[in-house]
Order: C-alpha cells, then sequence, then structure tokens
C-alpha cells in the first residue's frame, strides 16, 4: 500500500488532516481554529473534497509544526464523538495493539 | 572485538555536531521537510506512523558489553525503554523524539556506534554470520572482510548516491547463516584446492517486491582482489542500473534484465582494467586490519567439567543447553544463542534491563562480547563451558533463556502496521499470537527446525519469501489478509517459497499455521525430515488440499 500521502485523494465521508508534530513525531490533528491538536476530538471534520483540499493546504502553509499531513478517514458516531476511519489511523491515535515491552511504555501517552 | 582508531570517534563526533546543526535549522523553520528528509535518513532517522525511529547499525553484527549497556541507556534515556533487532544486524529505537536526536547519536557515538549506511541509496551495513570467528570449521573470519568493506564503502563518494540501496552478506562457514543468496552481493569465503582463500561472487539476490536468488557470477576471487571486484560491480550497476524507475532500479532486476552471463561479462571487461590499481589489497593492509580484531584469551579447558556435569541433571537446563547452545572451534567453549522471543512477546524486542543483564553477563563470561542475528536474536559467541550453568541461571531470571531457538515460535517478524508507515496489516500481533498457539515448548521441539517470516507489507523486511513457512500481509477492502507461501529458505540452498492458496483473513492464519504443521507431522518420513524437506519433497499440493478444506 502506498502511503497515504502518496494516494490520489478519495472522500466519501468524513475525513480529517493528520500528520506527526515536527519536534517529536507525535501524532496531531489539523483543528478548524487552523492550528494543530494531540487529540482526535478536536479535529476539523469535512465531508468533501473540495473542504479537504482547503484544509491539507492550510495545514502545509508552515511548515515547521507538523510534517506530512495527509487526509484521513474518521468516523463520527451518534453522540458526535470523532472516532479514526480506519485500522491505520487507530493505531496512530492509541499506539501499538500490543503491550510494548519497556516497562515505561504503560507510562507514557500513547501518542 | 574491532578496536576502532581515533580517526573514527573524531569522524562521528563531527558527523553528530553536523546533524545537531541540521535538526537546529529544521526546528528553526531554515530547512524545509524535502531538504531536511534526505539529511535525517542519511543519519538512520524514519519518520513512522507515530515517531521518529533511529536505526542504529552493529557492524557485522558484533557488540561490546559497553556498546549495549550504552542502547540501554539511549532507550531508557530518550525511548521508552526498548530497543528491536532487526533482520540485518541493526538495532531500531522506536519512540525518540527528534529534538533529543542529536543527544541520543552523541551518546551512541562515544561508544562508536552511529546510524551511517542504515539508510540511503548506498552501500549498507555489511552483514555476516553471528558466529564469525567462533564456530568450527570457518575458512575464515569474515569480519576481516566485512571491515575492510566497510571502509572502503562508508562516505565513498561515488557510492553515496547509486541507483538505490546496496547490501552485501559474507559468509565463511559450510552452512550460511548471512542469508547471501539473498543479497545484492553475497559473497562466500573458502579455499580453492590450491588450498588460497577467496570468493564466491553472487549478484542479483534480494526480497521485496520481485524477489530472487542470487546466481553466481565468480566461483574464485582472490581475496586481495575483493575491492577491485566490488568497485566493477558497482560501476557496471551504477552506469546500467535503472534510475528512471524505483521499483527496477535493484541490481537484481539490471541481472535479471541481462542475464547473469551478460552482466558478469560487463564486469569482467571493467574489472580488467582496474584489478592491478589502488584497489588492490596488499598484504600489509589486510594485515593492519586483522590485527584491529582481539580475540579472547580462551584458556585450555575441559570440556565437560563437573558445574557442567552437575547442571545437566538438571531437566530445563539440558533441554535449554540442547536448543540454545553450540559447539565452538575452541575445546572448552560454547556459542550461546539467547532468544529475543520469549512466547507471546514481540520478537526481537529487549528492554533496556534485559540488555543491562545481558551486557553483564558478556562481561562476566563472554569476554565483553555480543552478537546479533538476522534472526532477531542475540548471541554470546564465546563462553566456557563451565560457566554455562551460571550464564542460563541468570539469563532465565531476566526471562532471556526461553529454548526455543529455530523452532516454530522463532519468528521472524517486521515491525508491520502498528509502526510503520508503509504496512499493509499487521505483522507482530500475527507471530505473537502464533507463538502462543505453539507454547508447549516439548511439542515445538518435537516439530523440529521451522522457521516463520512474517513481512507487514511487499517490501519483506520479515524476509517472507524465505521463510519455511512465510506471511505476507496484504489489504484487501480496507481489512487485513495474509498471503502464505511453504518451502522457503535463506541458507546455502536458498530458495523462495511456494504460494499454497488464496489470502486468508487475521483471524485465521494461525488456526492455518496449526493446519500446515499438523499436516507436515503426518506426512513426514520421520521424526529427522524437516519441515521445509517435507515440502521439497511432496509440493505444497498436500498441504493446500488439507488446509484449505478446513477453511
Ligand atoms: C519505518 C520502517 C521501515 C521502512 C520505511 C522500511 C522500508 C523498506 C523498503 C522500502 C524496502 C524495500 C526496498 C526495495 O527492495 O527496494 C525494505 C526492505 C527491507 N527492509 Fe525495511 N523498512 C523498515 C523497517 C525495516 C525493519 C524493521 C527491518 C528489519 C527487521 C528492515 C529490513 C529490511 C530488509 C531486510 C529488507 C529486504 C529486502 C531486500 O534487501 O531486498 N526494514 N524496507
Ligand atoms: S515489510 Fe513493509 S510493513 Fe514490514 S517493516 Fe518493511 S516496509 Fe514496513
Amino acid at each position: 500500500m502506498a502511503a497515504p500521502q502518496q494516494q490520489k485523494l478519495k472522500v466519501n465521508g468524513p475525513v480529517a488532516v493528520t500528520a506527526n508534530r515536527l519536534s517529536d513525531g507525535v501524532v496531531v490533528w489539523r483543528t478548524a481554529a487552523g492550528g494543530w491538536s494531540t487529540d482526535l476530538a478536536d479535529a476539523a471534520v469535512v465531508t468533501t473534497a473540495p473542504e479537504a483540499i482547503a484544509l491539507l493546504e492550510s495545514a502545509s502553509v508552515r511548515h515547521t509544526d507538523a510534517v506530512g499531513a495527509y487526509v484521513a478517514p474518521v468516523v463520527v458516531v451518534e453522540d458526535g464523538t470523532v472516532r479514526p476511519g480506519n485500522l491505520r489511523e487507530r493505531i496512530r491515535v492509541a499506539g501499538p495493539t500490543f503491550t510494548l515491552p519497556g516497562a515505561l511504555g504503560a507510562d507514557l501517552p500513547a501518542a | 572485538m574491532y578496536v576502532y582508531d581515533e580517526f573514527d570517534r573524531a569522524f562521528l563526533a563531527e558527523r553528530v555536531a553536523e546533524f545537531r546543526d541540521q535538526v537546529n535549522r529544521r526546528l528553526a523553520g531554515a530547512l524545509n521537510e524535502d531538504e531536511f528528509k534526505p539529511l535525517r535518513l542519511m543519519n538512520g532517522v524514519y519518520l513512522q506512523l507515530h515517531a521518529y525511529m533511529l536505526r542504529v547499525a552493529i557492524p557485522y553484527g558484533t557488540l561490546s558489553a559497553a556498546q549495549l549497556r550504552r542502547m540501554a541507556h539511549v532507550a531508557r534515556t530518550y525511548d521508552r525503554g526498548y530497543g528491536h533487532f532487526t533482520t540485518r544486524q541493526n538495532i531500531q529505537f522506536n519512540w525518540i523524539k527528534l529534538e533529543n536526536l542529536p543527544d541520543a547519536m552523541a551518546e551512541l557515538a562515544e561508544v562508536g556506534v552511529h546510524g551511517i549506511q542504515t539508510s540511503g541509496n548506498c552501500i549498507r551495513n555489511v552483514t555476516t554470520d553471528q558466529w564469525a570467528g567462533a564456530v568450527p570449521g570457518e575458512f575464515d573470519d569474515p569480519r576481516i572482510w566485512a571491515e575492510i568493506l566497510r571502509q572502503y564503502s562508508t562516505l565513498h563518494p561515488e557510492f553515496t548516491y547509486l541507483p538505490r540501496k546496496f547490501k552485501i552478506a559474507i559468509t565463511a562457514a559450510g552452512h550460511d547463516r548471512a542469508a547471501i543468496k539473498v543479497h545484492d552481493v553475497g559473497l562466500r569465503l573458502h579455499r580453492n584446492e590450491a588450498g588460497e582463500l577467496g570468493f564466491e561472487v553472487l549478484v542479483g539476490g534480494g526480497l521485496g517486491r520481485t524477489p530472487f536468488v542470487g546466481k553466481s557470477i565468480r566461483p574464485f576471487l582472490p581475496v586481495r582482489e575483493l575491492l577491485s571486484y566490488i568497485e566493477a560491480i558497482m560501476r557496471v550497476y551504477n552506469q546500467y542500473g535503472r534510475r528512471d524507475n524505483i521499483y527496477k532500479a535493484r541490481i537484481k532486476i539490471l541481472v535479471h534484465e541481462i542475464g547473469a552471463e551478460e552482466f558478469s561479462k560487463a564486469v569482467e571487461a571493467e574489472w580488467a582494467a582496474i584489478r592491478d590499481g589502488a584497489l588492490h589489497l596488499t598484504d600489509e593492509m589486510i594485515e593492519e586490519i586483522r590485527s584491529r580484531f582481539v580475540y579472547p584469551a580462551y584458556e585450555a579447558l575441559d570440556d565437560e567439567p563437573a558445574e557442567f556435569t552437575a547442571a545437566m541433571a538438571d531437566p530445563r537446563f539440558a533441554t535449554w543447553f540442547a536448543n540454545s547452545v553450540h559447539p565452538h572451534k575452541v575445546p572448552g567453549y560454547s556459542i550461546v544463542t539467547i532468544s529475543l522471543k520469549p512466547v507471546g512477546a514481540p520478537p526481537g524486542d529487549a528492554t533496556a534491563d534485559q540488555m543491562d543483564v545481558i551486557a553483564d553477563l558478556a562481561d562476566a563470561h563472554a569476554f565483553g562480547e555480543i552478537r546479533v542475528g538476522h534472526e532477531q536474536n542475540l548471541c554470546l559467541p564465546s563462553v566456557a563451558r563451565r560457566d554455562l550453568p551460571e550464564l542460563w541461571r541468570r539469563l532465565d531470571a531476566a526471562g532471556l533463556a526461553t529454548p526455543n531457538v529455530n523452532l516454530v515460535n522463532d519468528i521472524i517478524s517486521c515491525p508491520g502496521l502498528d509502526y510503520c508507515a508503509l504496512a499493509n496489516t499487521r505483522a507482530i500481533p500475527v507471530a505473537q499470537e502464533i507463538a502462543k498457539r505453539f507454547a508447549d515448548l516439548d511439542k515445538a521441539r518435537g516439530i523440529g527446525r521451522l522457521h516463520i517470516n512474517i513481512s507487514g507489507c511487499i517490501n519483506a523486511c520479515g524476509h517472507h519469501h524465505v521463510g519455511h513457512i512465510g506471511i505476507l500481509g496484504v489489504e484487501k477492502n480496507g481489512q487485513e489478509f495474509f498471503q502464505i507461501t511453504l518451502g522457503g529458505r535463506a541458507d546455502e540452498q536458498a530458495q523462495l517459497g511456494t504460494l499454497l492458496g488464496p489470502a486468508v483473513s487475521y483471524d485465521q492464519v494461525p488456526g492455518l499455521v496449526e493446519d500446515v504443521v499438523a499436516t507436515y507431522m503426518e506426512l513426514r518420513s520421520g521424526p529427522q525430515e524437516l519441515f521445509v524437506d517435507t515440502v521439497a519433497r511432496l509440493g505444497v499440493e498436500p498441504f493446500k488440499e488439507r488446509v484449505y478444506a478446513a477453511h
């Protein structure tokens, strides 16, 4: 699979723009206010390709905050909570799907 | 151990300072990502799904206790308390922050460790047998030749921008533990009829999207000609290798397209022009490198000391000994493999505490030396047999004595979708679940030698093509699916596995592997016939019938 950055943009459902924070690689989400948040709940969620492209373009203006921005699928559940839209994004949000070997792993935020 | 000189250390310190400056400029915005990415990759820094990853080379898999202890320190201080030993004799730290990377690298550089040549289109870290210098019957220590190649290739201007990455592996023993036939260049050190030392040269092996077993282009190359001949290969590759298409840029595609014979002719022509030039190795040059490898001061010891004989009465020790200990070239000594595959744990990972324990044990019992093998396990190459019981007790207490080396749950797995940005599917949890199905190690021993290799995408970092059972993650409609191959092998009889049948879902993989193994147990001619030999004798059909009937 090509990384999402290399794939053609297809929007058929809710999406958000995500990237990795430059300083430490932590997963971040583009907010409606034009910033980045480590919390998916803060993400700007859009549903059309032009909106997604606009969001992606705004995200790429400053290059010192985040790296490798791309459009990722999300799921909006009934109470409005935003969840990652596929396994890859679930892993980016929650970390590896198994217990990490390092004792320190448990103490640190998942990402 | 190889003793680096001041030039190496000064060079590494400079290189770290340069990278620190690049990171600062990147953080301040003076460099953008397009400018910075090639610079970080040249230093072994990748961006994965949720963090930066630092890949550090362990040249020819040899580590000192001090180096391993420093790796433990880096894991603890800058990462999440563990490291991952890879199929290319590297270690990877999965969670280091970009802003901390220069400090982490500076600490590693102090003990001579770095990430140069772990990335980019250069000649990568040259790999070899993890038992080099210790195993009986070796023609020479292959690390001498790996080191000669390392010095020649490190930052060689002509080879910094090759069409694609270039991987060389060397073996000097009868049994190939370095998988030379699936490398861009594989070198088999041996002696000719006149007793002279030389290499059989193979080219064009590799895994990934288009796997090939390497082809022999020269049965015997006198050792003194090593660099000139490699240079000739590199020149031919540099000139004719496909730069227009990243998927066709590896030397294996060139060799395949023009044929081994044509390729060999082009190399020989190039070589004729340069073989007597500056790259001809003199005995003095070779001796200079050789003299820097310091060998343990072995004592004259008994092969059956009292401590050892007494310990053999303990069935747990005896089981571990039979599985993880191999004869050494020096009487009274052994080669010990340390399994990094405790059942249910991520393959190849070691915690910082475990690294410290291993470093201490290496100092106490193994002349301060540790090796890394491509099977993602560690090894203590020289342990006195009288020390084995004490070593085993301490390894066991640290969870490092699982007696499953080369068994069905000694699984090689790439990081897969749990870490890797290129992945289709997860690989580590698949390995964990399969290992658990065979948690009864008595049963696993009954099954015998069986290598399972798992990759989360076609890049084949987990070497699935050459696994006795190979498992490749593919994506189908957004779901994780897996293709299974049987009969691959990575040793001197290297061969690519044959596809068993249609891909199966994530949940089906462990059951399918159990069925494949059960089928083997029924069909094998006897316990002496290994899994891979049964597959060679019968083909995949009988397995296919049984397995897909059940699913
Ligand atoms: C972020 C993590 C990684 C990335 C981005 C990555 C990328 C790649 C790519 C693109 C290839 C295919 C190259 C080609 O054949 O053209 C490859 C192959 C390979 N990688 Fe990785 N890899 C990663 C992690 C690893 C790890 C953890 C290991 C060791 C366990 C590894 C060892 C290898 C090996 C042995 C190959 C073999 C293919 C060959 O030489 O033909 N890589 N990797
Ligand atoms: S095989 Fe694919 S998924 Fe696995 S580490 Fe390599 S690039 Fe990543």
